[in-house]
């Protein structure tokens, strides 16, 4: 038999140059910080890459103060049309560095090359010009045009460059300056963008990066002086900024986590439902809150769908993030890879039966491989908690109205697909799903037209699109 | 009410091992071609397949990067895939002898390059290929069935290809009634396919569906099972006549075919796609597609071909590449 083996195709880490040591960008400098300063590492090889400024309560009120003057004396006072023109910029220079851009999120968050490459930079690169054109003309918004002030962002590290440009794109374009902080894991990208607004000569203060980890976070949220805060992460800390914004005037927007349904229906189009299972939950390595984790799959269709599913899991590629050819990449980090771990151990402990393709992990770095849980049902902890990982659960059901009733049958309400080759049906489960995004026939499609957001648990607010202007604009939610 | 089949192929699962057991291949579609509207039931019960999906995977499929040792493995490859075709109106016996002597020996300059799989000809020109060929491996295959509109009457269709057997074709390359298809006589296109097998005798079959005029994807896969069930031993896309011709998702839907076949009968078919692959990209491409969709097996000239004229050109200036670090221009390279 011949084996067709793909020889190694990596991408150079030429065309990045990481610094041995970072600050943070406030005022339209860098300049040092006075926490305690911490180290980002590649998590497929565990390298320490850069040590980074961590921004301490001090540094953090200067970032906010910078903004405010910004906003005050320059941004809010430029017109739209001016406004866009700075973001048609950043676009583009995004788009002309965007192999820089593409390499150096591969090596801080784990994520393969290919998705970086093909997904993250070029739709960051989409949220500008797309909010870029709306700068001048938020009065046919139906949101008004006047911008809240300082907008206090705070991004997780499953897209550190895309939530970047999902949180200052619509921000900037409404007139508002801001205080973005990325997560302490994955700041290079974020670091990397503050050069990009020096480059696009963007006015000093607009944009302010603060690195850190939980405590400068909460003085970002907490800050007396902060008009908005947003923020994309566990549902855990956005509960916490909840309770610390209560009672403020300050409006928030909670990007929260996830434990969306994937149904196929028995009628459903079977290999590209597998693309699109496959897609839910293994893009990005399942760190996706949106993450189609649970497969909902008609009982009639369940084993022709599972042992497909399993044939097309086995030729999924583990390995090497910066090579083109890897599909899976490096769990982002140990203590995310831990709480994988921990949640697999109790699905096998409550009794569901675990499965994993053949898959050599490597020796270094955070790896976790490609697993499904067969024998799940609506009671085990794997089928309610966001794993946040490489796992689906899968569970059966028997008509549109059971699959609908276990869908909605969780706390959180971000997103769901639906499988069927038959439009009437799509449409009336889909009304009856409790989630912000239902995606037909495919999965984990993003475009900046489109609004993202959750229902319950996984927060409020929706991001992108024309809503999501509103929440950057006076008077709106 | 439709009552559910005995028949586990009917509701689109594949079968059972005891669903199987003792059961010839030939004979396990005998109640769906029973009647017209049985192989209608059959094949309109197959998945659907979505358009937008299917191409997004072959997309994806053809962003993997083969360099270095790979890609040499798989330009070797490709060349022993060829089928050298040529199906001008102004064929000769010259132009063919040239092409089968081609076949034999792609690059004279380099002797380990490997020969092609077949050279693909007219009924009337198969004997000039055979008397250069003769036994050296390389096989003789010739259209038929009044190709490539395949627009004539059946004993008319048999005799074309009683012919080219006679002369010695070892493959059959026919069309199938896209007409008939089209208007639902499945059961039609069905008789004939086994028609044309049985005149066939001991040469191997390939159906050409002519992906181009069948238009969806849907209708892909069921001329891939009809043509299965009817004992192709390839199915090809098309006769490089109608555009588009060989597509990187029509061939996709086609390996998902033939892997589901296998699975559900344990006999294997072969993949052909034909027309409008002309690079080494393309065809890298399409190897990786079969190594991801149907496995390593299929990873043989007796399981998957390329249709193709200038194709062969380029792998050869490729392997010349790779092996000299040097593009050598094209007149470095036969035009046969």
């Amino acid at each position: 038999m011949t084996v067709f083996e793909y020889a190694p195709a990596p991408e150079s880490r030429a065309i990045v140059d990481i610094r041995a040591s970072y600050g943070l960008f406030v005022d339209g400098a860098f300049v040092e910080g006075r926490g305690t300063a911490f180290k980002t590492v590649n998590p497929a090889t565990e390298e320490v890459l850069a040590e980074v400024a961590e921004a301490s309560d001090a540094d953090v009120n200067t970032a906010v103060a910078a903004a405010r003057k910004a906003y005050e004396k320059v941004w809010s006072r430029m017109s739209g049309a001016e406004r866009a023109k700075y973001l048609y910029r950043i676009a583009r220079i995004i788009q002309e560095r965007s192999r820089e851009l593409a390499v150096l999120e591969s090596i801080d968050n784990g994520k393969p090359i290919k998705e970086s490459r093909d997904v993250d930079v070029p739709t960051a690169a989409a949220y500008f010009f797309y909010y870029a054109g709306w700068a001048d003309k938020l009065e046919h918004s139906g949101y008004g045009t006047t911008p809240l002030g300082v907008a206090a962002q705070v991004i997780p590290w499953n897209f550190p460059l895309l939530m970047l440009a999902w949180k200052i794109a619509p921000a900037l374009a409404c007139g508002n300056t801001v205080v973005l902080k990325p997560a302490e894991t994955t700041p290079l990208t974020a670091l990397l963008f503050a050069e990009i607004c020096q480059q696009a000569d963007l006015p000093p203060g607009v944009v302010n990066i603060v690195t850190g980890a939980g405590a400068t976070g909460h003085a970002l949220v907490g800050h007396a002086s902060v008009d908005k805060v947003a923020f994309t992460g566990s549902t855990e800390v956005g509960k916490a900024i909840a309770r610390t914004v209560a009672g403020t005037t300050k409006k928030v927007t909670l990007e929260l986590g996830g434990k969306a349904a994937n149904i196929v229906f028995d009628d459903a189009p079977l290999d590209q439902a597998v693309e699109g299972i496959v897609n839910g939950i293994f893009f990005n390595q399942g760190h996706v809150c949106c993450a189609g984790s649970r497969l909902l799959v008609q009982e009639s269709i369940a084993d022709d769908l599972l042992a497909r599913l399993k044939r097309r899991m086995s030729t999924l590629r583990l390995g090497d993030p910066l090579d083109k050819n890897t599909d899976i990449g490096a769990i982002n980090s140990r203590e995310q890879l831990e709480r994988i771990r921990a949640l697999c151990d109790i699905g096998e402990a409550e009794g569901a039966e675990r499965w994993a393709p053949a898959c050599d992990l490597p020796s270094a770095g955070f790896w976790f491989p490609p697993t499904l849980f067969t024998g799940v049902t609506q009671a085990h902890r794997i089928a309610r908690e966001e794993v946040f990982g490489p796992v689906l659960s899968v569970l059966t059901f028997r008509t549109p109205a059971e699959a609908v009733e276990k869908a909605n049958n969780t706390p959180y309400g971000l997103s769901a697909g639906v499988w069927s080759d038959k439009g009437s049906l799509i449409l009336k489960v889909a009304a009856q799903l409790r989630a912000g995004v239902v995606w037909a026939n495919t999965f984990n499609k993003f475009d900046p037209t489109s609004p993202f957001g959750g229902y319950q648990e996984s927060g409020y607010g929706r991001e992108g699109g024309r809503h999501g202007l509103a929440a950057y604009l006076k008077g709106h939610q | 009410m439709p009552v559910p089949s005995s028949n586990p192929m009917l509701r689109g699962m594949p079968p059972t091992a005891e669903d199987l057991a003792g059961t010839p291949a030939a004979h396990q579609f005998s109640d769906v071609t029973a009647s017209d509207a049985a192989l209608r039931r059959f094949l309109h019960g197959l998945p659907g397949v979505d358009q937008v999906g299917a191409e997004a995977r072959a997309a994806g499929l053809g962003t993997r990067s083969i360099k270095t040792t790979a890609k040499a493995f798989a330009i070797d490859l490709a060349i022993t895939m060829v089928d050298l075709t040529t199906l001008e109106g102004m064929d000769t016996s010259g132009k063919v002898r040239a092409l089968a002597a081609k076949a034999m020996r792609p690059d004279p300059a380099d002797p380990s390059c490997p020969a092609a799989a077949a050279v693909c000809v007219y009924p009337d020109l198969v004997a000039d290929a055979r008397a250069v060929l003769g036994d050296s491996g390389v096989r003789v295959a010739a259209v038929a069935t009044s190709f490539p509109s395949g627009r004539a009457a059946l004993p008319i269709k048999l005799a074309d290809v009683r012919d080219a057997v006679a002369a010695g074709a070892d493959e059959i390359d026919m069309v199938i009634d896209r007409g008939a298809f089209l208007s639902g006589r499945y059961l039609q296109v069905f008789e004939e396919i086994v028609a044309v097998r049985e005149a066939c005798d001991s040469a191997h079959l390939k159906v050409i569906f002519e992906t181009g005029e069948l238009q969806t994807y849907d209708n892909v896969r069921r001329a891939s099972w009809l043509a299965m069930m009817a004992g192709g031993h390839f199915i090809k896309t098309s006769t490089g006549k109608v555009q588009p011709a060989a597509t990187l998702p029509v061939t996709l839907v086609m390996l998902e075919a033939v892997r589901d076949f296998r699975d559900a009968t344990g006999t294997m078919v072969g993949v052909k796609p034909a027309g409008g692959i002309r690079t080494t990209k393309d065809a890298i491409k399409y190897l990786v597609m079969v190594n991801e969709i149907v496995g390593p097996d299929w990873l043989d000239p007796d399981w998957f071909r390329f249709g193709a004229s200038t194709l062969l050109n380029d792998l050869l200036m490729q392997r010349t590449k790779m092996t000299t670090g040097r593009y050598s221009g094209p007149d470095y390279f036969t035009l046969d």
